[in-house]
């Protein structure tokens, strides 16, 4: 079983939050298929936020194929996403690191970088929603 | 489902103070409700009207469907917690949930026996001798006991110090998903709603500003910095909310779709608390207007 934790001054939205750990413990081999989610109920005493929050995150991670929720059971994993699975986006990182270097290249300093970044991260996200 | 709260012209008055005036309101069931606005605002007014500890002096309320307090079984679907959470200093924690047993139909004995050992309090105890969180978390398992349909909160967790508002907020979402229950909360506080509330009603002095699903509000609403202009030179269909100008540089906060709005600009989210407060600076704005101009040495 995993735990969630949230991050109030992250900017990203809480239920994706959840979503973004959920992915993590796959890629880090912490969660893989038939593992369940802690319950809705169980989330929501320990972090204290809104059990519609969890529920969507599921629920997103359901559209994402990656769990699958069992009527009166819970929520599972149906997918695992090992280390095979980062080796897989190799050519994506490399990707990344010349992008860097042509960004450095080009002037812009680490907090430049960033705030690109993340300001391009967060309307893409918007625009897949 | 109908609405679990219903206002139309509310108003409350104590001898020449109107503590509520005009307030309409309407909120839809299923969610947990953050009730905010600055002190003064009329937040604990409106929830002892909603509850049927005060009658309307204008107005109609009502909740879940009904008048406030019109009977036994109207009482048995509202909980009610007071500000600073009382409970019988007397009393034991075991007497309480004797007391709880007695008095609501619907009393659910085990939950309430269950949840006194989660928070691990003794009940031989004696209320007076709890902490102020206990205290709460005592007031809040005879609320939720009472399997209520709504439950009405105010300023729960103000006294609270950050450990026993987390402990309370939990117990609070738990219960919400357990048993799918109404909450309508109060605070002066938005950093206390920002993770629970999934509906927001902004009030101030006595009136509805703003009223909607939090998610829903936090999309409409865009921060917007651009080169100096004035507001009618930005797009039609974007209300402007408030405005700042320097030489150079355009502020504006503005409401519109969910889209961020396009444009010669950057536009970025505000998060809860930012949105809320703009909101209510914008209310203060005319009394700001009244005040002495002589700032020179503090607008420099």
């Amino acid at each position: 079983m995993i735990e969630f934790h949230l991050d109030a001054r992250s900017g990203v939205a809480p239920y994706l939050q959840i979503v973004g750990q959920v992915r993590q413990a796959l890629l880090l081999g912490l969660l893989a298929e038939g593992d369940k989610l802690p319950t809705v109920k169980e989330v929501v005493a320990r972090l204290a936020i809104n059990p519609n929050t969890v529920s969507k995150a599921y629920r997103e991670l359901e559209h994402l194929g990656l769990a699958a929720a069992k009527p009166g059971v819970g929520t599972f994993v149906t997918r695992s996403l090992g280390q095979a699975s980062l080796l897989e986006h190799g050519p994506l990182q490399q990707e990344l690191r010349g992008w860097l270097a042509k960004a450095r290249t080009a002037g812009l300093t680490e907090p430049g970088i960033e705030a690109m970044f993340q300001s391009t991260f967060r309307e893409s996200a918007e625009e897949e929603r | 489902m109908s609405a679990v709260l219903r206002a139309h012209a509310l108003g409350k008055r104590y001898g020449r103070r109107q503590a509520l005036a005009e307030c309409t309101l309407e909120i839809p069931p299923g969610h947990v409700v953050g009730l905010v606005g600055p002190n003064g605002a009329g937040k604990t007014t409106l929830l002892k009207l909603a509850c049927g500890m005060l009658a309307p002096s204008a107005g109609r309320i009502e909740v879940l469907g009904e008048a406030p307090a019109a009977g036994p079984a109207q009482l048995a679907r509202v909980g009610y917690v007071a500000q600073d959470t009382p409970t019988y200093s007397g009393l034991s924690v075991g007497d309480h949930l004797k007391l709880g047993a007695k008095l609501n139909p619907r009393w659910d004995a085990k939950a309430a026996r269950d949840r006194i050992a989660q928070i691990g309090l003794d009940p031989k105890q004696k209320a007076g001798e709890l902490s102020g969180g206990q205290r709460a978390q005592l007031a809040l398992t005879l609320a939720v006991a009472k399997r209520p349909e709504l439950l009405l909160l105010d300023e729960p967790v103000a006294s609270l110090d950050p450990l026993a508002r987390r402990g309370f907020l939990g117990q609070l979402m738990e219960s919400v998903a357990e048993q799918g229950t109404s909450v309508i909360l109060s605070s002066h506080l938005v950093s206390d709603l920002e993770r629970t509330c999934d509906y927001l009603v902004l009030l101030v002095a006595s009136r509805v500003l703003l009223a909607g699903e939090t998610e829903d509000l936090i999309a409409r609403h865009h921060r917007i910095v651009c080169t100096r202009r004035e507001r009618t030179e930005l797009p039609t269909g974007l209300k402007v909310i408030s405005a700042a100008h320097t030489e150079r540089q355009s502020t504006f906060i503005v409401r519109g779709g969910t889209e961020p709005p396009v444009g010669d600009w950057a536009a970025e989210r505000l998060d809860l608390e930012d949105l809320v407060l703009t909101y209510m600076e914008r209310a203060a704005e005319p009394a700001r207007r009244n005040e002495p101009t002589d700032l020179t040495g503090a607008a420099r």
